[in-house]
């Protein structure tokens, strides 16, 4: 079972960069007028952004990171790792983080890899970056996280398209001795993986001409078989099975009343979902910063961008306890708990 | 065990779409309130946050009426 503390890292500072670009959701003619007021106000999603033709979820990052390195005064000399966690790389080959430890000018006894996970990414990439710098020998780390998510949906499918926002964030992990410990819950449930997927391209369905026919698999939902496909109440059935559970085994195995939480960040996966979770865990609604009537589903960058968005003056100011949820594509889920001291947290950017 | 009037009353509340009042426990749920994908979910929200019980893509194909879904309900609590 994927519970357990790691000890000797903390979280030093944050950035997250978004497109300017905004789309309303008011605006998409696709779907009726009424049906598209019942769609904002029950998934709370109004507006979200959306990145221009040609940008990279690397290139978000990239400037997400060089600013946070700029605030931090960290020497790039001195990471000693990349993590890019995305599902939407710039090439099929190499991997994207090793493009960025270059862009980034860091040194060549960098060790960068890729994480192909989408909303439980962020939780991922904090517990293998704190595996890597836990024991000293590795002191500083960056983890990227982000998506641009808005490419893979086609503009005639009313269950995806409205859903997503792009965005690209990277935070600054370190080995700190005596740091208090990160206590992670990590899940996984691979028989779900048709909820959230895109069909072809991979080497199961490798991508053909027949991959780019656009086909109505039901009223107001035409898409190929290389566009996203959505299954909402599969989704929502395992959020609300999975995760409730998951934050309360957490709390339990670090000795944590939930009541002591400061600040839970959730996954901005949709309102009705995370209003569910925050209801059946019983929290107090101005205890759950939300995002996503603004800026949409943004993948892993998700909970980075909220805090950042929402909580950064606290974040830079004060000891917070927090928690932190990922869950959707996989399926895969985790949590994390852990006490925070004053994060650098960079302004949003926007581009 | 909740009643069926207390269930309709939770649905009365839950969809905009319906005037309290007008439900009925032979009420046909697709006549009631459009039927499409966000409306399915908030049936499933309220149920799963009210009674601690997942409704899946099966059950919402066996619903018509709102007795329907109350059968449901009751059966699964009392397991």
């Amino acid at each position: 079972m994927a519970l357990f503390q790691i000890k000797n890292t903390k979280i030093s500072g944050i950035a997250a960069c978004l497109p300017k670009n905004e789309y309303c959701n008011r605006d998409y003619t696709w779907i009726p007028l009424e049906e598209r007021e019942l769609f904002i106000k029950t998934t709370g999603i109004e507006k979200r952004r959306v990145a221009e033709k040609g940008v990279t979820t690397s290139d978000l990052c990239f400037i997400a990171a060089e600013k946070l390195i700029k605030e931090l005064s960290w020497n790039k000399n001195e990471i000693d790792i990349l993590i890019f966690v995305s599902q939407s790389r710039d090439y099929l080959i190499p991997c994207t983080s090793v493009i960025l430890q270059d862009r980034l000018g860091l040194s060549k006894r960098t060790l960068a890899f890729d994480v192909p996970l989408g909303c439980s990414g962020y939780i991922y990439g904090m517990a293998i970056m704190d595996n890597f710098l836990s024991s000293g020998i590795l002191k500083k780390g960056i983890l990227m996280t982000g998506d641009i998510s808005t490419i893979n949906c086609a503009y005639t499918d009313k269950s995806t398209y409205p859903l997503f926002g792009d965005a690209g964030t990277a935070t600054a992990i370190e080995y700190s001795e005596n740091s208090n410990a990160h206590y992670y819950n990590l899940g996984s449930d691979g028989s779900g993986w048709e909820a959230i997927s895109v069909p072809d391209g991979g080497l199961r369905n490798y991508v053909s001409k027949s991959s780019l026919d656009e086909r109505e698999i039901a009223p107001g939902m035409i898409r190929s078989n290389i566009q996203l496909q959505l299954n909402g109440i599969d989704i929502f059935n395992f959020s609300l099975s999975e995760v409730p559970s998951n934050i309360t085994e957490l709390l339990s195995s670090s000795d944590k009343p939930i009541e002591k939480i400061d600040y839970f960040i959730f996954h901005q996966a949709n309102m009705l979902i995370n209003e569910s979770i925050r209801k059946k865990l019983k929290i107090q609604k101005e205890k759950v910063p939300f995002t996503i009537h603004k800026f949409g589903n943004t993948s892993s960058a998700s909970i980075p961008l909220t805090m950042i968005s929402e909580i950064r003056n606290e974040l830079m100011s004060k000891e917070l306890e927090l928690v932190l949820c990922g869950f959707g594509v996989g399926l895969s889920w985790g949590s994390v708990y852990f006490k925070t001291d004053k994060i650098v947290c960079s302004e949003l950017i926007e581009i | 065990m909740i009643t069926i009037e207390e269930f309709i009353q939770k649905l009365e509340l839950e969809f905009d779409a319906i005037t309290p009042g007008t439900l009925k426990p032979e009420s046909v749920l697709r006549e009631s309130v459009e039927w499409n994908s966000v409306n399915a979910l908030i049936l499933i929200a309220m149920i799963n946050t009210e009674y601690d019980i997942i409704l899946n893509a099966e059950d919402l194909k066996s619903i018509v009426t709102v007795n329907d879904i109350y059968q449901i309900i009751k059966m699964r609590m009392t397991k």
